[in-house]
């Protein structure tokens, strides 16, 4: 089951957002009703002390966001959300302002940009010195050359996999993927982006997410291929625990940020760039233009942008992150030496930075050539083989 | 639903003016479920309907007219086979939960006292006091690979049982949740087979199972149809077995909405599969109620 100091649960993630709340959203929109209020979180407190932040799960943990509601006198209300394309949906059908921040994957900056739905932020605002030089300048949170998003946290997806069942040297290459040895015991986590990206990289396409229609073709024989080895599809949740009771012997399109939490709970389990290469994932913060509260908006970017909130941000409880903040890089080893260790945050061996400079690592991106419904359509097709 | 109409038509014989006060009455009394349905579930029916002719740009949904999202998803091999799968899958569920349940109910109804009755039907509601997915996620405990189940099967040298993420996981949480039902609806069923009829069968030099077959099923045939009836349209349209036990492999029908919905927010796709899905429970409904109330029931 789901580790205990795990807070999130499918029902919230996914059950009540995905389809009661937003079924009713979708028939009031229908209905043409302005009613779409309902949308909002209840409001615990007076509106005006709220911070309303669109986000994954678990990034309003009072773990995280305690002491900026303490400095502020507010409370941060997140409106939670699984993946992009649902985030896109709700900062589409939400009345303007229902959010105050939103946390997006670097994919959609861009997308959000165009819609209109984000500020324009001042480079100046933020701590980007403290920054590693890599992340100083993120470009796809410079769409057109100006600044419109601040870079919180990151991982690399490759392969997680359980110890017991395979070794470092198997899961050198996405190859693994058809081993006998993990038949049927081949888990998914239930989003097309990060398993057709690793392996569209194990099909040699670099960079993975822009590609011929021939090699999407490719790419399509290759995920298919796949069906006989695949033990289900599961949710962000679900995923800890079939890793945990060994339902699922390896997941690709995933990394530290499911393994990390299951390692503290004494899983055999770890996670592996291949040597093909693997993606990266972003969560960055933006000013959502709606907003009614910008100053409180940026404070907030501010604050998960500094050591501290970066700090806390990396051992979030729902899921774990390396973080670009240097500074906050010195603080977790000062802090929380262990988990600096577990998220390969240390300066004296090699961190998660050299993997980096190797260049092995590829931003996660929305198809360049195909619609994202050709590449949704090619997954929901591989679901019901 | 009572509605009232039938609430007017049944005082017989009375003077006008006690019949406009019975009418008034039964209007009173009757009206608000139906404004309830008529708000909550004809009017979204009509919506549901109307968009499945819209279309989608930029994740908006826009009103139009286009018949592309019918002609997509019912070409759409994994619509198709989806399809099969969940009415399948729900009449399996709906024969094998009549099945295991009608020696229960037979039990509850005949060979019981009154009082062990009631105490078994209220152990019957006690699974509803809790919440289905929570109960689901209880199950999973059970067949994971080191669960309980397993744990005992393995030192016997019977296992490890395979039963997450398969069909078999769906059915077992298919079973979850319609099985209480099926028992009660069953016992009420065969509560109201007349006793007289039974013991003319015993009188007569009736074996007990050719009273059974021929005696009490026909004439309880109404409840067991309807209680097998209950049990397809609750897994045809359940979502939450087919998640987190059948691990969506492969995705049935309600897991297609949602997949509709949360990868493009494709409304207008997810609405035909809802409307399909309709349609099928409707065909299912009357084709059952039918079978329950034709004409060979007319013996009784």
């Amino acid at each position: 089951m789901t580790p205990p100091d795990e807070p999130i649960t499918d029902f919230r993630a996914l059950l009540h957002p995905m389809n009661r709340r937003r079924l009713l959203q979708g028939a009031a929109g229908l209905a043409g009703a302005a009613a779409l209020g309902s949308s909002l979180p209840e409001p615990a407190y007076a509106q005006d002390k709220v911070l309303n932040l669109l986000s994954w799960p678990g990034h309003a943990d009072p773990a995280v966001v305690k002491p900026f509601e303490d400095k502020y006198g507010v409370k941060v209300v997140a409106k939670e959300y699984v993946g992009g394309e649902p985030m896109l949906a709700l900062m589409n059908q939400s009345p303007p302002g229902s959010f105050d921040v939103v946390l997006a994957d670097a994919e959609y900056i861009g997308m959000l940009k165009e819609g209109g739905f984000i500020d324009k932020l001042n480079p100046a605002d933020y701590s980007f010195a403290d920054y590693w030089p890599e992340f100083q300048k993120f470009e796809p949170h410079w769409p057109g050359g100006e600044l419109y998003s601040v870079l919180i946290r990151f991982g690399y997806l490759g392969i997680a996999y359980r110890t017991d069942v395979l070794t470092e040297a198997d899961v050198k290459s996405y190859k693994v993927l058809w081993d006998p040895k993990i038949k049927g015991k081949l888990g998914f986590f239930d989003w097309y982006l990060p398993t057709m990206g690793c392996l569209s990289l194990y099909n040699g396409n670099k960079p993975p997410f822009d590609i011929s229609d021939a090699a999407f073709g490719k790419l399509k024989e290759t995920l298919f291929s796949l069906k006989p080895q695949a033990s289900g599809f599961y949710s962000m949740a679900d995923q800890f625990s079939m890793l945990t009771n060994g339902t699922a012997a390896a997941i690709p399109g995933v990394g530290d940020w499911v393994v990390l939490l299951l390692q503290k709970n004494g899983v055999p389990v770890s996670a592996t760039v291949p040597d093909e290469g693997g993606i990266q994932w972003t969560e960055s913060m933006s000013i959502v233009s709606s907003s009614p509260k910008k100053d409180l908006a940026k404070a907030f970017i501010q604050y998960m942008s500094s050591a501290e909130g970066q700090v806390r941000s990396a051992h979030m409880p729902a899921y774990w992150a390396s973080i670009p903040n240097k500074k906050g890089w010195e603080l977790l080893n000062k802090d929380f030496p262990a988990d600096a260790k577990a998220l390969r945050h240390t300066f004296d061996a090699r961190n998660v930075m050299d993997e980096y400079k190797d260049g092995k690592i590829f931003i996660r991106k929305t198809p360049v050539k195909q619609s994202i419904e050709a590449w949704n359509d090619v997954w929901s097709e591989f679901k019901a083989m | 639903m009572t509605s009232p109409t039938d609430a007017v038509s049944a005082p017989s014989t009375p003077p006008g003016t006690r019949r406009a006060t019975g009418a008034r009455f039964a209007v009173f009394w009757g009206a608000p479920p139906l404004i309830w349905q008529l708000a909550f579930f004809l009017v979204p029916l009509g919506f549901l309907v109307a968009m499945t002719f819209w279309s989608v740009k930029n994740f908006r949904l826009a009103p139009d007219s286009t018949l592309a999202n019918w002609i997509f998803i019912l070409n759409a091999g994994f619509f198709r086979s989806a399809y099969v799968y969940t009415f399948w899958l729900s009449a399996l569920t709906a024969v094998l939960a009549s099945l295991i349940a009608f020696p229960a109910a037979y039990t509850l109804a005949y060979k019981v006292s009154p009082a062990t009755r009631r105490f078994m039907i209220f152990m019957l509601v006690v699974p509803f006091f809790t919440s289905y997915p929570v109960r689901i996620y209880s199950t999973q405990i059970f067949f994971s690979p080191q669960g309980i189940i397993n744990t005992v099967l393995t030192p016997l040298g019977l296992g490890p049982l395979q039963v997450l993420n398969t069909a078999t996981g769906t059915i077992v949480g298919y079973m979850v949740l319609v099985l209480p039902l099926v028992v009660l609806l069953q016992t009420f069923a065969l509560s109201n087979v007349p006793r007289i009829l039974i013991e003319a069968a015993h009188n007569l030099g009736c074996g007990r199972l050719r009273t059974i077959l021929t005696v009490i099923i026909p004439s309880a045939r109404i409840g067991l149809i309807v209680a097998g009836t209950f049990a397809f349209v609750l897994a045809f349209g359940d979502y939450v077995a087919p998640v987190y036990l059948g691990g969506s492999k492969p995705p049935t029908l309600s897991i297609l909405i949602a997949d509709q919905v949360k990868s493009g927010n494709n409304w207008p796709r997810a609405s035909v599969v809802a409307v399909t899905m309709i349609v099928t429970l409707m065909t299912v409904m009357l084709v059952m109620l039918g079978l329950a109330y034709g004409k060979r029931g007319a013996k009784r």
